[in-house]
């Protein structure tokens, strides 16, 4: 029934979704880019000005800056990392029929389901904490000096945390992919000679290329953007050890109350995170046609 | 190279015994076909001889050596599956190539090997496509190629037509023959279908339940069925069966006539009966006749045969053409 009747119609339909999202998209674009131009701090809320290109100066040469560019980049691949790899380790191991599948299944996701700063915290309290925590346990059960890990390795343990909340979702993925690779394909590789090993490598990954790029796009999107596990846990320190731009968008709203410079900030991750976008669509994006 | 052998071959999966011990003889060279109905466990002795499953007991021996607890790689079996399971994201020649790459062999050696498995194969213009590109009988074709460049010491089958559309099938029946012919290798093929089996095999094996019914060639399944299940297994259409009255007369408890074996007649004959369905082909005619005493069966006459819906029909067995059998579905 595709006929142009139906298909006008169909856009009429659409149309109110779409227009609310545009806006819900536009406006808050649209005011950051005005605000970004303007002297505007919140101490002083109703003496704004023009700033002109100011803001973005301001931030660009804060010296925070390429620390946190830095940082958001090695947060982003050192997660990508450990969750694709680990992603796939974990869901070949789940993939095999084992009793009480279903549960194991449950238990490996769950920690999707924790919210980012619980989750921080617990990690921080019980897990990481130099004294009370299960890490230091260990360590002095071994012997070792309890390692204080926010204050020795702070972006370290960042990543950590947030590995561990988005290892669920990278295995969740490509488990889906790992049980859509055909079986008789396998035989047939392994009557062809081939060991596990090259199995995996000429069989299950190129099968897995296309959920390893989904993982890759969309936990970046979610990983430029980490804030709350920073926020609960080192507050971006020691110095800007782990301030990402996301935090140092934060700091300069609302701890300097500097909505103008930290409006030229948020602009300038957009254009970073499109710029990421771009190339990762060159590099990964020719998996998913 | 290429003689099998099976030594009493058992296979449960859990507690269901799928083959209850088997035993069977393949000498080097031969075309030896699997036969029988779905869930027979033909599929799954293939399986066996290739290494993918376990055997319970039993012993497989290759060439006289023991293969039992090899893997399947060891064998030096090559495999077509049904599907057949080529590597999507690889182009026809790498397809062709892997066995070769998995046994790290020289990268001339590996071209010149697919080079000529394509001819033989009239593979050559595919070489750089992907599987997805390809019909179904090319897919095929591939399948074989990858099997052919190891010269393996047999090539097992597993249903590889099935996927193929009937006219492609009567094509890849004879091109698989042909292969036969030409590389003198041992094949091992599995099929549901009688008229492959009875076209390509040296060797016929019949399984019903995981047991063989009968080992033969062709002609000799047809001519000579052990059992009344081998006899209607065999042949198409199918055997007709009469029982009763007309079977003790024989001195069997059961008689089995082909269709292609009765003598027909409008006026007289020795069983009466009337005409249902008469399909003209043209070549010949096949006719379902409702017999007096009740039994359905369906007789073949070569050319036209004058006869429609609701004619009357006499019926007479060629004379050495009634496979009897006893009680127990034993050829007597």
């Amino acid at each position: 029934m595709a006929t142009r009747q139906t298909q006008s119609l169909a856009k009429i339909m659409r149309a109110p979704a779409i227009i609310l999202l545009l806006i819900w998209m536009i406006v808050p674009l649209g005011m950051t880019l005005y605000y970004s131009f303007l002297n505007y701090n919140l101490l002083n809320p109703t003496q704004t000005s023009w700033a002109g290109w100011f803001n973005y100066q301001y931030f660009y040469t804060d010296p925070a800056f390429w620390d946190s560019i830095w940082n958001t980049l090695i947060l982003v691949l050192g997660v990508l990392c450990i969750t694709v790899v680990g992603g796939i380790l974990i869901a070949l191991l789940i993939d095999k029929p084992i009793f009480g599948q279903g549960i194991v299944r449950i238990l490996v996701i769950s920690p999707f389901f924790v919210m980012p700063p619980v989750a921080a915290l617990i990690w921080k309290n019980m897990i990481m904490h130099p004294s009370y925590g299960v890490f230091a346990d260990v360590a002095q059960f071994l012997g070792m000096a309890p390692v204080d890990w926010f204050a020795q390795y702070p972006l370290f343990s960042i990543i950590l945390i947030v590995a561990w909340q988005w290892l669920p979702f990278a295995t969740l993925i490509l488990l889906t992919a790992l049980q859509s690779l055909d079986g008789e394909q396998m035989e047939a590789a392994e009557m062809d000679g081939a060991s596990a090993l090259s199995r995996f490598i000429y069989l299950t990954l190129p099968h897995m290329s296309r959920a390893i790029t989904v993982v890759i796009l969309i936990q970046t999107i979610f990983l430029l953007s980490i804030y709350a596990e920073i926020l609960v846990t080192t507050n971006g320190g020691p110095g800007n050890a782990s301030t990402n731009l996301t935090y140092l968008i934060y700091r300069a709203a609302r701890l300097n109350f500097d909505i103008g410079g930290a409006a030229a900030g948020g602009i300038i991750a957009v254009v970073l995170a499109n710029i990421v976008a771009i190339f990762l669509m060159r590099a990964v994006g020719k998996n998913l046609d | 190279m290429g003689a099998i052998t099976l030594q009493n071959v058992r296979k449960s999966f859990g507690d269901v015994e799928v083959i209850p011990g088997v035993d069977l003889e393949i000498n080097e060279g031969e075309f030896v076909v699997f036969v029988g109905p779905s869930g027979c466990g033909k599929s799954t002795l293939l399986r066996l001889i290739a290494g993918l499953e376990d055997v319970t007991s039993g012993r497989i021996l290759i060439d006289g050596q023991d293969v039992t607890d090899a893997g399947p790689a060891k064998r030096g079996l090559a495999m077509v599956f049904q599907s057949y399971a080529l590597y999507p994201h690889m182009s026809v020649r790498k397809n062709i190539a892997f066995p070769l790459k998995m046994a790290k062999m020289p990268e001339a050696e590996q071209k010149a090997r697919v080079d000529r498995a394509a001819k033989i194969l009239n593979l050559d213009s595919y070489l750089d496509r992907r599987p997805g590109q390809l019909s179904g009988g090319q897919r095929q074709r591939v399948a074989i190629g990858r099997a052919i460049v190891r010269e393996p010491a047999a090539f097992l089958f597993d249903e590889p037509l099935s996927n193929l559309d009937a006219a492609l099938r009567v094509n890849m029946r004879v091109e698989i023959s042909d292969l036969h012919n030409k590389l003198k290798t041992t094949m091992i093929y599995v099929t549901h279908d009688q008229v492959e089996a009875m076209t390509m095999a040296d060797k016929i094996v019949v399984l019903r339940a995981g047991r063989i019914e009968q080992v033969g060639s062709p002609l000799d399944l047809y001519n000579s069925p052990a059992n009344r299940f081998v006899g209607g297994f065999i042949g198409s259409p199918n055997m007709n069966f009469i029982e009763g009255e007309a079977a003790r007369r024989m001195g069997a408890h059961s008689i089995g006539v082909r269709p292609e074996h009765w003598r027909m007649s409008t006026t007289e004959g020795a069983f009466p009966g009337t005409v249902g369905v008469a399909e003209h082909l043209g070549s010949d005619t096949l006719l379902h006749v409702e017999l007096d005493s009740g039994e359905n069966v369906i007789a073949r006459a070569e050319g036209e045969f004058p006869v429609h819906h609701g004619d009357k029909i006499w019926l007479t067995p060629q004379d050495g053409r009634v496979y009897k059998f006893r009680e127990d579905g034993l050829a007597a």
